[in-house]
C-alpha cells in the first residue's frame, strides 16, 4: 500500500488530493502536538478514522472543504483544518476537531493533504509521512473503513439516532441498504452545513 | 434557437472534464448530467443561474433560499427512507461569470428511468390501440403511495406535475423538489392533490378516470388521509386559491 492520490472530478487538476489511511498508529500524541504547535511541516488533515463510515463519506467532506477553499470562504485557518471541519454537521469548529480530529488515543488515522503549491508533490508527502507516522499503511477503501468505523459514535455526532444501524441484521442485501441510507444521510448533512 | 448558449457554469464545474451536458432547462434552473465525486458514477447537476435582471442582493437571497429549501427537503426525505435522489453536494453561492456570482447549484444522485409523464403518454398511445388494460390501476396506486409518503413527511410539493415523478425499477421516485415546501396542513395537501388531478386531467385525459386509484392508494398508505380528502372536496368546489393572495 502507498499514499493514494485522488483526482476529484470537478476540481482543477492543479489541486490533487493525497490520502493515506493508517492503522495501529503509535505516535498519535506526537502528531497531535505538532498540530497544536502549529508546525507548518505537519499541515495535514488528521482525522480519526473511526468517525468515517466509508470512502464516499470522506471524499464528500474533502470536496466540500476544497470547494470552499477555491471560492475563498474558509471558516478555519487553512484547507486542511477545513477538511476536518467539513466532517462536522454543525458550525462549531473546536467541536469538530475534538470529535473528528486526531486525539491522543487515536489508533486509526486518515491523513489528507491538498497540493496547494507545486512543491507539495506525491513523493514529498509520501517521504515525509513515512518518516513521521508510526503505523501500518492500508488501502483507503470502504471495506477497510467498515472494519474501523464506530457507527454508533458517527450516528450520535450526526444526530441520526433514529436510523437503523448496519450490522444488526443478518440479511446481507437489507444490511447494504441500511448502510447506504446512513451514508447518504451523512453526505446530505455535510453538504447542508451552514445553510 | 440554434445559437442559444446556456450561462457559464459556476465554479468548480468550469473545470469539469468532460464538461457536463445540458439535459433540460426551465425558468429557474438548468439540469446537467455529469459525474459524481466518483468518476464512474453519474450524477445530476441542477444549477439555478443568477438572474441579471433582478437586483443582485435580492437575486442571491432568493436563489439561496430556494436551493437550500430543495436540498433540505431531499435530505429530510432520504433520512425518512423515501425514494428521492440523494443530495451529494451543494453550493448556494457559486462563483462564476463576470460579476463573481454565478448562481447556486446542487449535485444529486442520478436516477435512470422514464418520467411518469412519458410512461403515461406511452400508455395512452397504447390504450388507443388496445383499450383493455388493468395495469394502470396498480401503477397509479404505486405512484400515489410515494406521494402520500411525501405527505406524511410533511413535505408538500406546491406543484407536482407528472414530469416530476420518475419510474425507477418499478418504483416511483420524485426527482424534482424545486418547489417543495414543508407543511402539515390539510389545506396544502389537498391543494397538491387537486393540482395533480387537474394536471393529469389536462395532459393525460385517458388517465383521468384513474385518479380514483391514486386517491385509493393515498388513503391506504397515509393515516391522516380522511380529513385531507374531505378538504379536497372543498378545494374542488372553489379552486386552489383560498387566501386569494399571490
Amino acid at each position: 500500500m502507498a499514499l493514494e492520490t485522488v483526482a476529484l472530478p470537478h476540481l482543477p487538476a492543479s489541486l490533487p488530493v493525497h490520502v493515506a489511511l493508517y492503522r495501529n498508529v503509535e505516535n498519535s500524541v506526537f502528531l497531535r502536538q505538532q498540530l497544536l504547535a502549529g508546525n507548518a511541516d505537519f499541515e495535514y488533515a488528521l482525522i480519526d478514522a473511526s468517525m468515517i463510515l466509508s470512502r464516499q463519506h470522506a471524499i464528500t467532506a474533502i470536496f466540500r472543504a476544497v470547494n470552499d477553499y477555491l471560492n475563498n470562504r474558509l471558516k478555519s485557518r487553512n484547507v486542511h483544518s477545513e477538511i476536518v471541519f467539513a466532517f462536522n454537521p454543525t458550525n462549531n469548529i473546536a467541536d469538530s476537531f475534538r470529535k473528528f480530529g486526531i486525539s491522543d488515543a487515536t489508533k486509526d488515522l486518515l491523513i489528507v493533504k491538498v497540493s496547494t503549491s507545486p512543491e507539495i508533490s506525491h513523493d514529498s508527502i509520501a517521504a515525509h509521512l513515512k518518516d513521521s507516522v508510526q503505523g501500518t499503511l492500508v488501502a483507503f477503501d470502504s471495506e477497510t473503513l467498515s472494519q474501523i468505523s464506530d457507527v454508533s459514535k458517527i450516528k450520535k455526532q450526526y444526530k441520526l439516532g433514529a436510523l437503523p444501524s448496519p450490522g444488526a441484521q443478518a440479511n446481507g442485501a437489507q444490511d447494504d441498504s441500511i448502510k447506504r441510507q446512513l451514508e447518504l444521510s451523512l453526505l446530505g448533512a455535510i453538504a447542508l452545513r451552514g445553510s | 434557437m440554434a445559437d442559444y448558449k446556456p450561462p457559464p457554469l459556476p465554479s468548480p464545474f468550469s473545470f469539469t472534464q468532460p464538461a457536463p451536458t445540458l439535459l433540460t432547462q426551465g425558468a429557474e434552473a438548468h439540469l446537467y448530467k455529469t459525474v459524481s465525486l466518483d468518476p464512474s458514477i453519474p450524477a445530476a447537476l441542477k444549477i439555478r443561474p443568477s438572474k441579471p435582471y433582478r437586483h443582485p442582493i435580492l437575486d442571491r437571497k432568493l436563489t439561496r433560499q430556494r436551493i437550500v429549501q430543495e436540498a433540505r427537503c431531499l435530505v429530510k426525505l432520504i433520512r425518512e427512507g423515501v425514494k428521492v435522489p440523494a443530495l451529494l453536494a451543494l453550493d448556494w453561492e457559486g462563483q462564476g461569470g463576470d460579476s463573481g456570482w454565478g448562481g447556486a447549484w446542487l449535485l444529486m444522485e442520478w436516477i435512470e428511468g422514464p418520467v411518469v409523464r412519458v410512461v403515461l403518454e406511452q400508455w395512452e398511445a397504447w390504450m388507443k390501440q388496445n383499450s383493455s388494460s388493468l395495469d394502470e390501476a396498480q401503477r397509479a396506486r404505486e405512484e400515489d403511495r410515494v406521494r402520500d409518503l411525501l405527505n406524511r413527511m410533511g413535505a408538500a410539493g406546491a406543484e407536482m406535475w407528472t414530469p416530476m415523478g420518475l419510474l425507477w425499477r418499478g418504483e416511483i421516485v420524485i426527482i424534482d423538489l424545486g418547489l417543495a415546501s414543508q407543511s402539515t396542513q390539510d389545506e396544502d395537501r389537498a391543494v397538491d392533490l387537486y393540482v395533480l388531478e387537474r394536471a393529469i386531467g389536462s395532459t393525460h385525459p385517458r388517465s383521468e378516470a384513474l385518479f380514483d386509484a391514486l386517491l385509493q392508494g393515498y388513503r391506504e398508505s397515509y393515516k391522516g388521509a380522511t380529513s385531507t380528502l374531505k378538504r379536497l372536496e372543498d378545494v374542488r368546489m372553489r379552486g386552489r386559491k383560498r387566501s386569494m393572495l399571490g
